[in-house]
């Protein structure tokens, strides 16, 4: 199983990222340069980390959407490999055109970072398999740029499509503006696209998988991912 | 030519900077409502004619300039 990881100017969570690829679960993770045209051979999974891509200019993830190695992510996508965006990733993919929406300023102005609780919404997707129907599991966010937001038409779409893989929601699972930290849109945390096979999320799986380092909410997604590439 | 595009969020979109730099004017008791916030891009783009200007300056918003979930634009050939 290998994974690449492409790491842009200003990216700060590539190191979480591969520290949950690589040293927890043991797959063969690959950091690749942003200037690249190419992904490693091989590659099953691309993980595309948080942070500041290009400092966050024109829009979050404009820049970074425009990248060389972004040409080859869309490349895998569109032969039905898998993509996970986290935080700056999901905003990335979001201005790539892989995913709908975009990701404003949050309601409150201000940078969150905390623990939210979530719900899965689908468990037949690569990313979720592992979960139960309606799981709730808890993982930190930390961005100032978490408004999911889409055209009301395109929102109902979205919805119609079982296109939202997670909610945010109380840690009984209960769905409620008062559970949204950010804004977002019916509560949206996590989205795939038509095929299933991109997954952008705000909150951070990745950070929250070593049991040495804290809580290990985040695990579900990764043994998900796993058990799908396993079967191929 | 210069060209000044200036990028607005659409009317439905919340805009929370607008919001508080509102509530900021308010504070020193202006009497203001539906602050916006936006942004100004300007360049100097090769050409003599506004119109094929304006139609190279369509196609930046279109390619970058722009998100058209949330942004709209307005184009200004000076």
């Amino acid at each position: 199983m290998r994974v690449a990881v492409p790491v842009f100017p200003g990216s700060n969570c590539d190191h979480d990222a591969l520290h949950a690829c690589g040293t927890v679960f043991g797959w063969d993770t690959i950091p690749v340069w942003h200037q690249e045209t190419r992904l490693p051979e091989g590659t099953d999974l691309v993980f595309i980390p948080g942070g500041f891509s290009y400092g966050d200019y024109l829009r979050c993830g404009a820049i970074a959407a425009l990248a060389p190695i972004m040409a080859d992510v869309k490349r895998h996508a569109d032969q039905g490999g898998l993509v996970v965006g986290v935080c700056n990733g999901f905003q990335i993919l979001c201005e790539a055109q892989l995913l709908p929406g975009a990701l404003l300023r949050n309601a409150t102005l201000r940078f969150i970072h905390q623990d939210v609780h979530l719900r899965v919404e689908r468990t037949d997707l690569p990313f979720t398999t592992a979960m139960k129907a309606g799981e709730v599991f808890r993982v930190p966010i930390a961005h100032a740029e978490g408004n999911f937001t889409l055209e009301p038409a395109d929102l109902a779409d979205l919805e119609a499509r079982g296109g939202v893989a997670f909610r945010y929601c109380s840690p009984a699972g209960e769905i409620g503006e008062a559970h949204v930290p950010n804004g977002a849109m019916n509560g949206i945390a996590g989205i795939v696209n038509v095929r299933g096979n991109v997954l952008g999320m705000m909150p951070h799986p990745e950070r929250a998988v070593d049991p040495r380092l804290g809580p290990t909410g985040g695990q579900g997604i990764f043994r998900s991912l796993e058990s799908a590439l396993a079967r191929g | 030519m210069k060209v000044r595009v200036s990028v607005q969020l659409k009317p439905g979109i919340l805009d929370p900077q607008g919001k508080a730099v509102e509530q900021g004017l308010h504070g020193f008791g202006f009497a203001v409502d539906h602050v916006r916030i936006g942004r100004l891009i300007e360049m100097d783009v090769p050409g003599t004619d506004p119109a094929e200007v304006k139609a190279k300056a369509q196609a930046m918003c279109d390619k970058l300039l722009v998100n058209p979930v949330m942004e709209k634009a307005s184009i200004e050939v000076l």
